[in-house]
C-alpha cells in the first residue's frame, strides 16, 4: 500500500496523519517531502500520527530519524502518536524508543509541547 | 543439494522495485511452507533488508549490476541467499546501530534487523564477486499451528 500523508493544524502544532508503508522509495520520499514542506512553512511543532502505518523498513526508520533531526535542528520538536504493534516493536528493538517521544493519545501528545 | 530441497533462483535488476519483488516472492514461499503471520513478517522484512543492502551498499545502485536471490526449502528450514556484485564487506566492521553514538544515524540498521529476525545469519564472499548474505529460519514444527503459526505475539530475538 502506498504511503499517504495529510496534515492539519491543532493550534500551533501540526498533526500529520500518515497511512501505508514507510519503506525504501516513494514511502520514505513522501515523508521527507512532507516534513520539508512543514519546515519551510515554519511549522516546527509536529506530531506524526502513525495509526495507519502498518509497516516500516530500515529506510523508513532512517527517514523518521532524519525528520526528527531536521525538526530539532530548527528548534522544534517531533512526537510520534498511535504506533501500531509492528512499528512499536521495531522502535523498541532499535532502541529508538529512547529517542522519540511516543504517545497513545492525541490530546496528551499535543499537551506535551507545553 | 539434498534431493528433498526445493530451490528457487532469480536474478533481479539493481532498482528499488526489486526490493518489493523479492519480498513478495519470499513471502509466497514462506506462506506455502507453513510459516505463520509473524514469521512471514520477519522473513519478508529480512529479505527486504538483504536486497536493500545489495542494491545500495553492494551494487552502489549501479543498474548494470545484478542482485541474485536464491531460496532453498529443506525439510528443516527456509534458507535465503542474497548476492550482490560489489566489493564485499566484513561483517565484524559493521557499526552497532544500538550504540549511543549511532542511534540518530539515518542508516545502518539492515544487518541488525536481519540478525534479529532470522534464526541464522552470515555474510560470506559470494560467487558473483561481492557479498553473499545467507540467512535461514526453521520451519514451523507443526504446519497446523504449533510454531510460528497464526500470528503469535512473541518478540523477535536479538541478534548476537
Amino acid at each position: 500500500m502506498e504511503l499517504r500523508a495529510t496534515y492539519r493544524d491543532a493550534g500551533l502544532i501540526t498533526v500529520v496523519d500518515i497511512g501505508g508503508r514507510i519503506t525504501l522509495g516513494e514511502g520514505s520520499a513522501l515523508l521527507r517531502k512532507t516534513v520539508r514542506e512543514l519546515l519551510l512553512e515554519n511549522r516546527t511543532k509536529i506530531v506524526l500520527n502513525l495509526a495507519d502505518v502498518n509497516y516500516i523498513d530500515s529506510s523508513g526508520i532512517g527517514e523518521l530519524v532524519s525528520a526528527f533531526t531536521a525538526v530539532k535542528n530548527r528548534g522544534g520538536d517531533m512526537k510520534l502518536l498511535h504506533l501500531t504493534k509492528k512499528v512499536h516493536d521495531l522502535l523498541q528493538l532499535t532502541k529508538l524508543f529512547t529517542v522519540f517521544d511516543v504517545y497513545s493519545d492525541e490530546h496528551t501528545a499535543l499537551a506535551s509541547f507545553g | 543439494m539434498a534431493p528433498d530441497t526445493k530451490h528457487l533462483e532469480v536474478t533481479l535488476e539493481t532498482q528499488v522495485e526489486s526490493v518489493n519483488l523479492a519480498e513478495e516472492m519470499c513471502l509466497r514461499v514462506a506462506e506455502a511452507a507453513g510459516f505463520g503471520e509473524d514469521d512471514c513478517y520477519r522473513i519478508g522484512m529480512s529479505v527486504r533488508e538483504g536486497v536493500i543492502n545489495a542494491f545500495h551498499y553492494g551494487n552502489q545502485e549501479r543498474p548494470e549490476k545484478k542482485i541474485h536471490l536464491v531460496v532453498e526449502l529443506t525439510p528443516e528450514k527456509m534458507i535465503i541467499h542474497v548476492l550482490d556484485e560489489g566489493q564485499g564487506f566484513d561483517l565484524s566492521r559493521v557499526p552497532d546501530p544500538l550504540a549511543q553514538e549511532n542511534l540518530l544515524s539515518t542508516s545502518g540498521r539492515g544487518i541488525f534487523l536481519m540478525r534479529a529476525f532470522m534464526d541464522e545469519f552470515d555474510v560470506v564472499p559470494g560467487r558473483t564477486g561481492g557479498a553473499e548474505i545467507i540467512m535461514s529460519k526453521k520451519l514451523p514444527l507443526n504446519p497446523s499451528g504449533a510454531n510460528g503459526q497464526g500470528g503469535q505475539d512473541t518478540a523477535p530475538q536479538q541478534g548476537a
